[in-house]
């Protein structure tokens, strides 16, 4: 066994032992750190396929954004994790099934094995390039109108995400500038214009009964 | 073409197992709407794996391609995963999948 092999083992071992935990965790906290290990095990996986340039965004974007952003909901959220933990394992007979189920029709698909006789290896020149140069000439020539597409799809996720979780406080009191520098007198002040009224100031009753 | 002993099937074997462990997670946590959504981004890296290991195999670039897409759009449905998932807990104060069964929010 060589050093690739024996790294690749480590590498997967550490890979599903950590996502069984992310499924079986007590804590949700628990469950966010295992999945970054998870995530950090396949980009190193992703090194032995040669796919630097994808297994560094993954660690950057998964590791470095979407986990902060899971472990930043977790702890917001006062969650009590034992009526969560409530019925686990009644699912278990179920869940098995399935999982066996899946793993053995995918053994069937992966029987017959696949024609790579007939698969050309990577272009010399391609290899030449380099992982991300080739990714990027990829990217940018033949994938431009999906990549543009892939902006719009990133910029509507963060207007949703901002729209969805922006609520107004009603207990918090701003000021607003622009309302403020816009103000003239006349909405401060309201002079009115009346006549004058006199009234005949009523003198005290004399003593003879009779008014003045 | 891999000098080492490590062919296509041992990523794809990887790959599976990957994929059954998050299907067991997405019935075994019901109650827990964050680990739901851990489990799908496993599931979504079970794939990535998948087509990075035949981009490898093949010699083809499009599927590491593939993956840069689905990295994106990975992104952007576990930020909108968890927006809602706070304007739920917001309103109902929980978040078992069980207990959100009324229509009116």
């Amino acid at each position: 066994m060589n050093t690739t092999s024996a790294l690749f083992y480590l590498f997967a071992a550490v890979l599903l032992v950590s996502a069984f935990r992310v499924i079986t965790a007590r804590s949700t906290v628990h469950s966010a750190l295992f999945l970054v290990l998870a995530f950090f095990n396949a980009a190193c996986v992703w090194m032995l396929l040669k796919a630097e340039f994808l297994a560094i965004a993954l660690v950057l974007v998964y590791v470095g954004a979407v986990m902060v952003l899971f472990l930043f909901v977790v702890m917001m959220l006062d969650i009590n994790t034992d009526s969560m933990r409530e019925g686990f394992w009644t699912h278990f007979p179920l869940a098995a099934f399935v999982g066996v189920l899946i793993a053995l029709e995918m053994y069937l698909v992966m029987r017959n094995g696949f024609n790579l006789g007939t698969a050309t290896a990577m272009d010399p020149a391609v290899l030449k390039l380099g992982n991300t140069r080739a990714l990027g000439v990829e990217v940018y020539t033949q994938y431009l109108y999906p990549l543009q597409v892939a902006a719009v799809l990133l910029l509507v996720a963060i207007i949703a995400a901002i729209a969805l979780t922006l609520r107004k406080r009603k207990d918090s009191r701003s000021q607003n500038p622009s309302e403020q520098v816009r103000a003239k007198p006349a909405d401060r002040v309201r002079l009115v214009k009346m006549d004058p009224v006199i009234e005949a100031p009523s003198l005290p009753k004399t003593p003879e009964g009779g008014t003045a | 073409m891999n000098a080492a002993g490590i062919t296509l099937y041992h990523y794809l074997t990887l790959g599976g197992f990957l994929f059954a462990l998050s299907v067991v997670g997405i019935f075994m946590n019901r109650r827990n709407l964050i680990v739901l959504l851990m489990a799908i981004e496993l599931m979504l890296l079970a794939v990535n794996m998948n087509f990075v290991a035949f981009s490898h195999y093949l010699g083809d670039m499009q599927g590491q391609v593939f993956v840069f897409f689905i990295l994106t759009v990975a992104a952007a449905e576990s930020a909108i995963g968890l927006a809602i998932l706070v304007v739920l807990f917001r309103n109902r104060a929980t978040i078992a999948v069980d207990e959100l069964d009324s229509l009116k929010g």
